[in-house]
């Protein structure tokens, strides 16, 4: 990079925060990318703030988590509790609970920070998940972004883990109990299981080690590559450029929108301000993980309604809804296949699906263009289809976590209700992948009606032959662009033969079969947006059904 | 008295005296012996339990039995004591009134005094637990930290940490006990009524049934945090994070977006 033109005398600033900038500029070159930057392009939309949530409740959860660690002690050594909390008065409890119940009670604004602390948690894996669910449904992850998409990935598990150590690091009983469905999980990987959950506790659970190492990994670790990831993120979307929602004159190669500086200054900084706000009325007002109610943690009592947090209620679920008796012993060996297919198997299906989403698309399109208009969900069904499978599966798992408090709360038989989900995880997800294919289709089928014979206008003509018809007002430019400017990819043709011409086996063969059938899933039903010639045959054929709806035309007519 | 004297040597006259003499001993026992409640202002009388027995046979004969040994449906209410009717009765579970997995909570149907007088005539079939005294149910007397360690061993794994309530199978489930009065909390815990086993005075000592309460007790001044979200656990926060949280911040984005477009 060469550094800015070397500024004349003349030119030299004369305010103060010129000479400053100045300054500044001399020694660091930084106009340069102020310039750059001030004047990147950005499209103007709600859905594209949703990142922001995350990015800003991830800034609130350093700062409240950087007041937290100047009271918390990560020990798991024993001490008695005396305090203000009477329930807890006298209890023996290890240093973190202790120190939680400390900063809590005893630290000026201590309960304030934690309950910020924890909601900012709940809503920055909520505000991740949303932003990839917009991500998904519009195709943003297709060519040039798809490493993007898998930093994204990797974002969300990096939010998942900071999530799940630091709700364990109070150490009291609830997490405790989530620690102990880990240890099992962990034990339940065939032969290496023992080993590794004696590698992670530090011994047999639960030990000393584990909330110590839980704060390393929850301070030091995980934020540091969150952060690491988030610079990764951030640089690519400026790389990239910004997608942008289709429309009049957006195409791949353009960015239609405002410059950052001051219009996104602005809103992103005046959002941050919101996203804070939010988070601390919550925190101040809503109570949430009062570890108190729960005690220190023992490993023997479990309360009803154990549950993990809402981004770890998932596992819950698909543990809760796994029938018991595919434990087997084999040769003296268990395999827990009750523990390991819910937990460890169902989870990485999921994840692995999620992680790859963009790869499997692009190979069954063999799309190669670099794409920056978004996708409207309806014009990419099979797509759309399957995010909102994957929804329903995730909700079904996720009820399925919750059906104690279902059972409670609607007076229904908690065996009827996990019975119920464990179909429902089969089915619901291909029915809710049809239902949403359908609709996305007929949405179709309808723009194609529209873009061919304008709005129904409601108004009946008599011809003076005695003919009737409506008077349909044709789209405007704009309307239609965004209706046909799409593209219906064709299934991929299986241009491979079993056997070469030799007679020998052609090793492609297999895997081009396999990406033709997957391409015929993914685009045999579809509808091909209007082309011109339709467009000309449909004003050509029926020439007085399409008015443009103005007086004259309405004279005219009638 | 020549009459008298006549016949103090008649041949019945040690079985009249011995007769005479039991039914004083009787009486003055009745009248001069601990009352059989540890219990209380209310003295149970002969008058008591015959108003029991009646309304026991106007509300409660059908299902139970005239002579209360239970039918198909109904459990005998031999030996179960007046701590397991006064329960029962004062919580509205009984007389039930529908068919359910278990005996649902609604309004009370008797007063305080129609409550003891079934209880009383219970009580009077067979002995069994009694009604607690106000002493052993005050939770001011009790330690609420020993009774949060006693909570969370005995009780939270169906009544929810702090006694939200919590599903059993097949549609049985453990209440909220919020709204229930510390003797209701102490007679469940004897008697054990639907699921709930019974907590024996070697399992939990009175002391320490005092102490539970205290807990109990102490969870309805609220959370120094806040709304308490139905004290349900991280499922009602998750929800909350969703709609509250992430509906109130995804409608600012809207509201910025718009601005400008």
């Amino acid at each position: 990079m060469t550094a800015a033109p070397a500024k004349t005398q003349s030119s030299a600033p004369t305010t103060k925060a010129g000479k400053a900038a100045d300054y500044l500029d001399q020694r660091t070159g930084i106009g340069v990318a102020v310039k750059e930057f001030a004047r990147k392009v950005f499209p103007d939309h709600w859905s594209f703030m949703l990142g922001e949530i995350a990015l800003y409740s991830f800034i609130v959860l350093i700062l409240s988590g950087i007041f937290l660690t100047m009271f918390f002690v990560p020990s798991m050594g024993l001490t008695t509790y005396h305090g203000p909390v009477a329930t807890m008065d006298g209890t023996q409890m290890s240093e973190a609970f202790a120190s939680t119940l400390r900063l809590s009670f005893e630290v000026r604004g201590g309960l304030l920070m934690r309950q910020i602390h924890h909601w900012a948690a709940l809503i920055f894996v909520a505000a991740m998940v949303v932003h990839m669910l917009r991500i998904f449904f519009t195709g943003a992850f297709r060519k040039p972004r798809e490493i993007n998409w898998v930093v994204g990935f990797l974002l969300l598990v990096l939010g998942l883990l900071a999530g799940f150590s630091g709700y364990s690091l109070p150490d009291d009983v609830l997490s405790g109990n989530g620690l102990r469905i880990t240890d099992g999980v962990v034990k339940s990987i065939p032969i290496i299981g023992s080993y590794m959950s004696y590698m992670i506790f530090g011994g047999e659970f639960p030990g000393s080690d584990i909330i110590p190492r839980l704060f390393t990994v929850h301070v030091l670790i995980v934020p540091a590559l969150i952060l690491a990831l988030v610079a990764v993120h951030l640089v690519l979307v400026v790389v990239h450029k910004h997608t942008q929602y289709p429309g009049g004159g957006r195409t791949d190669k353009n960015v239609v929108g405002f410059p950052l500086f001051p219009v996104y200054t602005a809103k992103a900084g005046g959002f941050f301000f919101v996203v804070f706000g939010v988070l601390a009325l919550m925190g101040g007002t809503l109570s949430i993980n009062n570890v108190w109610n729960y005690g220190p943690y023992d490993p023997s009592p479990v309360s009803a309604g154990a549950q993990p947090d809402w981004y770890m209620l998932f596992l819950e679920g698909s543990l809760r809804l796994m029938p018991g008796q595919t434990e087997y012993v084999i040769g003296g060996y268990t395999l827990s296949l009750n523990v390991l297919v819910p937990a460890a198997i169902i989870p990485g299906l999921l994840f692995v699906f999620l992680a790859l989403y963009p790869f499997i698309e692009s190979w069954v399109t063999k799309d190669t263009q670099p794409r920056s208009v978004l996708d409207r969900p309806r014009n990419v069904p099979t797509r759309t289809g399957l995010g909102v499978a994957f929804i329903t599966a995730f909700v079904v798992l996720v009820l399925a976590g919750s059906n104690d408090l279902i059972a409670t709360h609607f007076h229904m038989s908690i065996n009827t209700i996990t019975w119920v989900f464990r179909f429902a995880f089969f089915i619901a997800p291909v029915l809710a992948f049809w239902v949403t294919k359908r609709i996305c289709l007929g949405l179709q089928r309808k723009d194609r009606e529209l873009v061919l014979h304008g709005h129904e206008h409601g108004r009946i003509v008599r011809t003076e032959a005695g003919e009737y018809f409506e008077v349909h007002k044709p789209l405007n430019e704009q309307e239609r662009w965004l209706r046909v400017n799409y593209e219906a990819h064709a299934p991929l043709a299986l241009d491979e033969q079993p056997y070469h011409e030799d007679g020998t086996k052609n090793r492609k063969y297999r895997s081009a079969k396999l990406r033709s059938a997957l391409s015929r899933f993914f685009y045999e039903d579809r509808i091909e947006p209007v082309t011109l010639a339709e467009l000309e045959a449909a004003h050509h054929h029926e020439p007085h059904e399409i008015a443009d709806g103005s007086d004259e035309s309405r004279q005219q007519l009638s | 008295m020549k009459a008298l004297a006549a016949r103090r040597h008649h041949r019945f006259a040690p079985v009249v005296l011995i007769m005479l003499a039991l039914l004083v001993t009787g009486a003055v026992y009745a009248a001069l012996a601990p009352s059989s409640a540890q219990a209380e202002d209310a003295v149970t009388t002969a008058d008591d339990i015959e108003h029991g027995a009646a309304l026991f046979q106007a509300n409660c004969a059908t299902c139970h039995g005239v002579d209360a040994v239970g039918k198909a449906d109904a459990p005998s209410l031999i030996g179960v004591g007046a701590a397991a009717v006064h329960f029962q009765v004062s919580t509205g579970r009984m007389p039930m009134q529908s068919n359910a997995p278990q005996a649902p909570v609604k309004p009370v149907q008797f007063d305080e005094k129609q409550t003891m007088q079934l209880a009383a005539y219970i009580a009077s079939l067979a002995p069994g637990p009694e009604i607690p005294s106000a002493e052993a149910v005050d939770p001011t007397l009790g330690d609420p930290a020993r009774g949060a360690a006693l909570f969370s061993t005995n009780c939270a794994m169906c009544h929810n940490a702090v006694g939200a309530g919590g599903a059993l199978s097949e549609g049985k489930y453990a209440p909220a006990l919020w709204n229930t009065t510390p003797t209701q909390i102490y007679e469940a815990m004897i008697t054990g009524p639907q699921s709930m086993p019974v907590f024996n005075e070697s399992n939990i000592t009175p002391e320490e049934k005092r102490d539970v309460i205290a807990y109990v007790v102490a969870q309805r001044d609220g959370t120094p945090g806040g709304e308490n979200l139905g004290s349900l656990g991280p499922v009602s926060e998750g929800l909350w994070a969703w709609i509250l949280g992430i509906g109130v911040l995804i409608g600012a984005a809207v509201w910025i977006g718009a601005k400008s477009s």
